[in-house]
């Protein structure tokens, strides 16, 4: 019964999404490059590192975004980059939210010491100045590739999300189901995954759009500053490239001008994403102020009847 | 005062860790790439200052725990080593010159978006539901997305390279003398626009945006309706009882937003070669130059520490619930 | 009846919220009249509209919430006929309003003392800060609370204090009429029957008219002369309190209300004694609203809405009181 119910939630719940103007146009937005980054191979119509054209050629029908200076297609660059991107920004939200979720439901759930703990460590983490600490990171590392920087990325941001998980987690542990579960001898994990984790649907989703929008532009700016090895090729290496050949000085502003924009794009489609969601969890910035909105009355919700 | 002792117990611990962290970054890296760095130094240094460097990246036979604590004492007591670019000068005296440009550039455009985006959001929140009401969102969304160093980039390209409006780089021209006079003063307005200006644009928005769902949260509080049923006037009931309570989320986010501002800030001053902390920074890695990069690490992480700590104590101002109680959160 | 002098009346009053799965009729052409000085109880299930009838009156309503239908009048004033600073005006001054939630009433930043001087300075231009001042402390001493609460943050006071706060607050005017919108819900047995009773002593010497909204029975029928009874958002039934006891007659659901009273709590919606949930205030059931519910309904109460029959001192609205003839509303 319980089953069924979280199931009709979760449905509506989806529904409310896509219902949601922006949130649908997110979503568009944000497959469209999807795809782009899927069908990278049959979509790049030259090899991104092959250097066979004229150099600092402008924007044409052979070559969309134009050329570098060394003559290579920015345009099958910037296919190609989109892929390692989106790969990135994708992985490095899963882990650093399933790091974060971890960490910060264990510390809501158990209280006490632990949590006093693991909120400390949580802090410190927040309060480092991120792009800082992948910077001495990656200072160390030398050149490094897209890949390994969106782990790192993860590694040194899951905090953000553990802290909220770790809230909601504290608000939920003393609800009758949870109590059940652990007198019913129920091991740690399997409350946290099975019990715990489908009442914070809304959130983790919001974590994981977050984290990607953060990890995408934080592996762009560590690109940009020149930390991944030449054969990658993601949009910060084109940024990084392009500064580094004198893009600036040649007038070549295709050259910079699409990677940025594509970076924007991709946040603002995430985060009209979150506003749907937002929108669906969050009544209270919808409708225009009331003191009570939801009074417990099953025959008053919308889809009580049906 | 509970709370305050909280606050610095916190303070000092995260400190403790960025120190910890610098020391074990090298010592836990395959293949030290400090270590070529200490061959280029041979020769160039007199034997005693070799020593600190070795001592500081752990190319020594003492056992670690020792290392530790020697490294612990001679970075509490300002000590941080020679930089290799500019030797002998030592990297305290590198980040004494670069602290002052971050702080102002970081702090007037920090504030200036804080201070003008709670207004806008106070007042979009009064007159909710108007045009300005359903644009900001989608304007705050794109600007928020739009990295920041390449809008930097960008309005060096055309507003400075292609149309000479702003200088494209450094914070004062190179005929001012510094001082407090007024062509230097007007020179580092000048430098110091665009770098604001991307800080500006990019950040505002939110600022607005979270101030504005604060409000319209705050608006339906009991305590407003009751206010307002009491007769209190609506510039009051806006101000004293749903502004001033809907900005002490605020006041926790401007803490939360710190640490990407402070990246965002590295990047910014990199791109306009703003000689700040974070221009010095990413100059030291080009460099390699490892002592160099630690103390500006280190700098950095302090730096937002102690913001992060002050807009706590004004938190536990702002909130008297905070204030006599001395929670721990 | 008609030589005393009406406070509020309540005509033909409906009260919607636009909801997206309609129109929410939370307060359904309600009539009801309260004379000076006189405390009247209103009672009802959760839900069943009361706090929205209070807020109406006050015309407190907020973004989706509309009035559908009829007026309101407080001490012979249209409370909708009246601009803005004419309401601002009024309010509080001729009408206050303890509201449900009152441990939220209180602003978390402000001391007692701002807020309450801010109240009465918000009405009387020509008093100084002093004089506001030394009015708050007079009302600190009727609600029984220690002066030095003034400097102190609603956090610091406990829950009875600072209900006592917010009462003294709806009292600082001294308005003619005062709703009291279930005032101790939030609180224990002991402090609860402390402030009843001081409400009481206090009313009796400001004499002000109450409108006392409430959950508990016993605790209407002690403070109130009169009890008007509430189904999703329909006064069904008025009568004097001391009539309300089991073998009395009464409406149907009142009767049930009876019978449930040992179980009938603020957190508890369920009423034992009266089987199936309140109605959908989207699609009112036609005819009597509680006719799926009551045990002793006719043909007759599925179609056709029974109109108010007096009874007794009051009237009923229930096809089996018909026979008797009809009153006009009051
Ligand atoms: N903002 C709103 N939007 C839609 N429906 C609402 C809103 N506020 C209240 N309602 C509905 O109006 C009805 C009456 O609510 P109201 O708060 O007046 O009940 P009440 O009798 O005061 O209940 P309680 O005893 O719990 O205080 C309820 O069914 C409630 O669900
Ligand atoms: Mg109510």
């Amino acid at each position: 019964m319980m089953q069924t119910k979280k199931k009709r939630n979760s449905n509506s719940a989806l529904r409310g999404f896509f219902r949601n103007a922006k949130a649908v146009v997110g979503f568009s937005i944000f497959s469209l490059f999807v795809i782009i980054g899927i069908f990278a191979p049959l979509l790049a119509p030259y090899d991104p590192q092959s250097t066979n054209f004229a150099p600092s050629l402008g924007p044409s029908v052979a070559h969309f975004f134009g050329t570098t200076n060394t003559g290579q297609d920015i345009f099958s660059q910037f296919i190609w980059g989109t892929q390692t991107s989106l790969i990135v920004g994708v992985g490095s939200s899963l882990i650093s939210t399933l790091i974060g979720f971890i960490i910060g439901v264990y510390a809501g759930y158990k209280g006490g010491t632990v949590d006093g703990i693991l909120n400390t460590i949580m802090n410190v983490f927040l309060v480092m100045p991120g792009l800082a600490l992948l910077i001495l990171i990656e200072s160390y590392l030398k050149s490094s590739t897209p890949l390994i920087n969106g782990v790192i990325i993860a590694v040194t941001g899951w905090a953000w999300g553990a802290r909220v998980f770790r809230s909601v987690a504290m608000s939920i542990t003393n609800r009758d189901f949870i109590v059940a579960a652990r007198l019913s001898g129920a091991k740690t994990w399997r409350i946290m995954f099975v019990e715990i984790l489908p009442n914070m649907t809304s959130q983790i989703a919001s974590n994981l759009i977050y984290a990607c929008l953060g990890a995408i532009l934080a592996e762009s700016s560590l690109a940009y500053l020149g930390f991944e090895s030449i054969s990658s090729n993601s949009w910060g290496t084109i940024l990084f490239w392009a500064q580094n050949g004198g893009a600036m000085l040649s007038g070549s502003w295709w050259w910079f001008v699409p990677p940025g924009i594509a970076i924007a794009l991709v946040g603002t489609s995430l985060a009209l994403m979150n506003f749907g969601i937002d929108q669906i969890t969050n009544p209270r910035l919808r409708i225009h102020k009331k003191r009570k909105i939801s009074k417990k009355n099953p025959a008053l919700e919308p889809s009580g009847g049906m | 005062m509970r709370y305050f002792l909280n606050k610095l117990g916190f303070l000092l611990l995260t400190i403790w860790a960025a120190l910890t962290l610098n020391f074990a970054l090298p010592r836990l890296m395959p293949g030290n790439p400090a270590l070529n760095m200490l061959a280029k130094f041979q020769g160039k240094m007199p034997p005693q200052a070799l020593k600190a460097f070795e001592l500081q990246f752990g190319f020594s036979n003492q056992p670690w725990p020792i290392q530790y604590i020697n490294y612990l004492g001679s970075m509490l007591t300002g000590h941080f080593g020679f930089s290799y670019t500019y030797y002998p000068v030592h990297v305290s005296t590198i980040i004494a010159q670069s602290l002052p440009w971050t702080l102002g550039l970081l702090g007037i455009s920090y504030l200036v978006s804080v201070v003008l985006g709670t207004v806008l959001g106070i007042f979009i929140a009064w007159r909710r539901g108007g045009v300005t009401d359903s644009i900001t969102p989608i304007v705050s969304m794109t600007f928020q997305a739009i990295p920041q160093f390449w809008l930097a980039v960008v309005f060096v390209y055309f507003l400075a390279f292609s149309n000479n409006i702003f200088p494209m780089s450094h914070s004062y021209g190179n005929t001012e003398v510094p001082g407090l006079n007024w062509p230097f003063i007007r020179s580092v307005v000048y430098h110091g626009f665009l770098p604001f200006l991307v800080v500006f644009l990019t950040s505002v928005s939110g600022w607005i945006i979270g101030m504005r769902n604060n409000m319209m949260m705050t608006l339906g509080e009991d305590y407003v309706v009751f206010a307002e049923a009491k007769g209190v006037s609506p510039r009051r009931l806006i101000f004293n009882y749903a502004a001033r309570n809907a900005i002490l989320p605020q006041v926790t986010s401007m803490a939360i937003a710190l640490t990407t501002i402070i990246g965002g800030q590295i990047l910014i001053e990199q791109v306009f070669s703003y000689q700040g902390i974070g221009f010095q920074l990413t100059n030291a890695v080009t460099s390699e130059d490892y002592p160099l990069i630690q103390g500006m690490f280190l700098i950095v992480a302090v730096f937002g520490v102690v913001i992060n700590f002050l807009v706590d104590i004004l938190y536990g101002r702002l909130d008297p619930r905070i204030r006599r109680r001395g929670a721990t959160s | 009846m008609s030589d005393r002098q009406p406070i509020l009346e309540l005509d033909h009053l409906s009260v919607g919220y636009q909801t997206s799965a309609g129109i929410v009729n939370a307060v359904n052409d309600v009539n009801l009249t309260i004379y000076k000085e006189e405390i009247v109880g209103l009672i009802g299930e959760s839900g069943s509209g009361k706090s929205t009838m209070a807020y109406a009156i006050m015309r407190l309503l907020k973004g989706d919430a509309l009035i559908t239908n009829g007026t309101i009048r407080v001490m012979g004033k249209d409370v909708y006929a009246m601009n803005l600073k004419e309401l601002r005006a009024f309010r509080w001054a001729q009408m206050a309003m303890v509201f449900q939630s009152a441990m939220s009433a209180l602003n978390p930043v402000m001391t007692v003392q701002t807020q309450m001087v801010d109240t009465i300075l918000a009405h009387k231009k020509g008093m100084t800060r002093l004089q506001a001042i030394e009015r708050a402390n007079q009302l600190l001493d009727i609600v029984r609370i220690d002066r030095k609460a003034m400097q102190s943050y609603p956090h610091e006071l406990s829950g009875g204090m600072r209900q006592r706060v917010v009462i003294a607050i709806a009292i600082a005017l001294n308005p003619g009429f005062v709703i009291m919108d279930e005032p101790t819900t939030a609180l224990d047995v002991v402090v609860q029957r402390s402030i009843l009773d001081q409400i009481k002593e206090i009313q009796k010497q400001e004499k002000f008219a109450v409108l006392f909204i409430s959950h508990d029975f016993s605790l209407v029928a002690e403070m109130a002369s009169r009890v008007a009874i509430m189904y999703a958002g329909r006064i069904i039934e008025m009568t004097p309190s001391q009539t309300l006891q089991l073998g009395e007659r009464h409406h149907p659901y009142t009767e049930g209300l009876l019978r449930a009273i040992p179980h009938l709590s603020a957190d508890n919606i369920t009423i034992e004694g009266i089987p199936g949930s309140p109605p959908n205030l989207v699609n009112l059931p036609r005819g009597c609203a509680f006719h799926p519910r009551c045990p002793v309904a006719v043909d007759v109460c599925k179609d056709q809405r029974p109109k108010a029959i007096p009874s007794g001192n009051g009237h009923v609205e229930c096809h089996l009181f018909e026979g008797e003839q009809e009153v006009q509303h009051g």
